[in-house]
């Protein structure tokens, strides 16, 4: 139990002081890596609440994918950083009387929670025994079964999400000649060699 | 209270982490990468908090939910990233009062 304890305040301590550097790092670059920090991290704390399957997604979906991506997109655009930074402090008192409102509304909601008693009772679908199945296991049984149409819809929607950002990004430059293969493997033999009678002493 | 680890702890993490995500909007306005990290620092508080209750109440469905949450945040960082970059390739700044072309 004090294990957990610690494991739970480490994890926490390390994303909430990744996430207040993702907002207030100089360097884009330094925000991306304390994203990453901050996406580990909680797949720890995700690890010690009994989701382990989430984690590992977690860590290959954000770490792997989307946070790479970032990573990529802030290295490719050769954008002035520091001038986007100016002004920096300007609208501080708001967010932070915003911030200051929100955080102390969701403590107010939060704090007083207290689960109904009859709420055990009416489970949409209740964990297995830990002994019995694991996370992963109990996943894919409730995945596959009562709610496959919603996970075909979470597919459908990455793919329009791949195909709209291929083409957004995609790009026709003017002038390229390109290999068209159609109109290679369309050539006819009339169409490309004709026979000259050629009399002698005249050339063509 | 303080060594027992339960649901408020986990609530109180995911709550930090959604306030800074908002802040980082405020204070980040002008650059739009860190507008949508700060986005996927909220998604991943609401995540953490999905899984809080799932594991408090026994009910393995709000773990299926945040599975969906991903997904979504996924395509919307790609779509989003993807329209940075052809924003960027037309105007060549990524400043967000320049985003104002459809203002009339």
């Amino acid at each position: 139990m004090i294990i957990q304890t610690i494991a739970f305040y480490f994890f926490a301590a390390v994303a909430v002081s990744a996430g207040v550097m993702v907002i207030s790092a100089r360097n884009p670059v330094h925000s991306v890596l304390f994203l990453i920090l901050a996406f580990f991290s909680s797949a720890g704390l995700f690890v010690l609440m009994g989701a382990e399957f989430l984690a590992m997604i977690l860590v290959i979906v954000y770490v792997g994918a989307v946070a790479v991506l970032f990573l990529f997109v802030v290295m490719m655009l050769d954008i002035n950083f520091i001038e986007l930074r100016y002004g920096f402090l300007q609208y501080l008192p708001i967010g932070a009387v915003v911030g200051l409102i929100l955080f102390a509304e969701l403590v107010l909601v939060f704090g007083s929670w207290v689960v109904a008693p009859e709420a055990r009772n009416s489970l949409a679908a209740p964990t297995p025994e830990l002994g019995s199945v694991s996370n992963t296991h109990a996943l894919g049984q409730l995945i596959y079964t009562d709610y496959a149409y919603l996970f075909q819809t979470a597919g459908l929607i990455l793919l329009v999400a791949m195909i709209g950002a291929i083409v957004l990004t995609l790009r026709h430059r003017d002038g390229v000649h390109r290999q068209k293969i159609s109109n290679q493997v369309g050539r006819r033999r009339d169409a490309s060699i004709e026979i000259v009678k050629v009399p002698s002493g005249s050339g063509i | 209270m303080m060594l027992e680890i339960g649901l408020s702890h986990y609530l109180t993490v995911a709550a930090i982490l959604f306030t800074l995500g908002l802040f980082g909007i405020f204070l980040n306005r002008k650059n739009v990468i860190i507008i949508l990290m700060s986005i996927e620092l909220m998604l991943l508080a609401v995540n953490i908090n999905f899984v809080a209750f799932s594991t408090h109440l026994n009910d393995l469905v709000g773990q299926i939910f945040a599975l969906f949450v991903l997904t979504v945040a996924a395509a919307e960082a790609a779509i989003g990233l993807a329209i940075l970059v052809v924003y960027y390739r037309n105007r060549g700044s990524i400043a967000v009062e320049d985003i104002s072309m459809m203002k009339g």
